[in-house]
């Protein structure tokens, strides 16, 4: 079993990095291996509460964060610093994770098998 | 080493696919394995026979397809990326083939380095 | 780790958000536009000089040739394809 990891760090919408990398952790999620999600920078803003896309159409992919755990991805990092500087608190997020600090990111991308950023 | 090579970027809008084609003929002339170049993203732009460059201009699809049929590298675009940006099996060039996101996370496994070229 | 910086840090937060979890010794590879970190002489000069003494900071050749650049920080490699390529053979790689 591999170690592999998809690391969030653009923020929703602007752009379709964390629309189409949540795509690939789904398919990841397949493949029985040990699958890790962190979120850093922008990226914490992609699970942020109270996205509403009325206004835009752009499809809104915060329900299916919620839907990780379904897919056996239960291992879901965020910085703390990333979401302090933002303003969010674990209450402010669609899902649960674990806050780790800025210095273990570089520790937990070392340790995987490969990794991928969106 | 037996490399993976993730192409997030479109054709001549940004830097990233010439990066990443300039890094991959490196990686092959020092004898490296390439397993797979998948393209996600607008990186599946790169794979249309559609695109017509000036003729004082590198021809990007061009030089990928060289690459993949002379070094017999598996090129895979991604379907549901693909789809999303109208490319199909009638624009794909030589070279590329669409293929599942599955194929990223294969090379992923198998990969001693995966590195990811994008804006 | 070999992180990966191909945006200007006159443009972009990469390079700086980088360096919030990047510990010292780790390796960065500027190209692309990211090679504007490395310019001599500009306003950033004072803090990548000290970025360049705590990491080891490789620059891509091909692409300070594409730009014009000649006049580079103290501290810093200029490495072509084939050394950015030996490069990825000794570390993970991370793109920012």
């Amino acid at each position: 079993m591999a170690k592999l990891m998809v690391v969030f760090r653009t923020a929703p919408y602007g752009a379709i990095y964390s629309f189409e990398g949540l795509e690939n952790v789904l398919i990841m999620g397949a493949y029985d291996q040990d699958v890790s999600v962190l979120f850093i920078d922008d990226g914490v803003l992609a699970i942020k509460k109270g996205m509403d896309n009325s206004g835009t159409g752009i499809k809104d992919f915060s329900p299916t964060f919620r839907a990780l755990e379904a897919y056996d991805i239960e291992k879901i990092f965020i910085d703390r610093t990333s979401m302090e500087s933002r303003g969010l608190t674990l209450e402010d997020l669609v899902i649960q994770a674990e806050v780790i600090e800025a210095d273990a990111v570089e520790k937990m991308m070392e340790e995987q098998k490969n990794f991928f950023m969106f | 080493m037996k490399l993976g090579l993730l192409i997030m970027e479109g054709p001549y809008q940004h830097e990233a696919s010439d990066s990443a084609y300039q890094f991959a003929k490196a990686a092959l002339a020092k004898g490296h394995e390439i397993l797979r170049v998948f393209f996600y993203q607008d990186g599946v732009l790169n794979a249309t026979k559609l695109m017509e460059p000036q003729a004082d201009d590198r021809h990007i699809q061009k030089q990928w397809s060289a690459l993949a049929t002379e070094n017999n590298v598996e090129f895979i675009v991604c379907v549901a990326a693909a789809k999303r940006r109208g490319i199909n099996d009638t624009v794909v060039a030589e070279g590329f083939k669409i293929g599942g996101l599955g194929m990223l996370t294969e090379l992923a496994i198998e990969a001693d380095r995966l590195v990811e070229f994008r804006a | 780790m070999l992180h990966l910086i191909n945006k200007s840090p006159f443009e972009s937060m990469a390079l700086e958000d980088c360096l919030k979890y990047a510990s010292k010794g780790s390796a960065i590879m500027l190209y692309e536009d990211g090679i504007y970190a490395a310019l001599a002489g500009s306003s950033l000069e004072g803090r990548m000089s000290g970025v360049a003494s705590d990491y080891k900071v490789y620059v891509l050749k091909e692409d300070l040739q594409l730009r014009g650049i000649d006049k580079l920080i103290a501290g810093v490699t200029e490495v072509d394809y084939a050394g950015f390529v030996d490069l990825v053979g000794e570390h993970k790689t991370a793109s920012w």
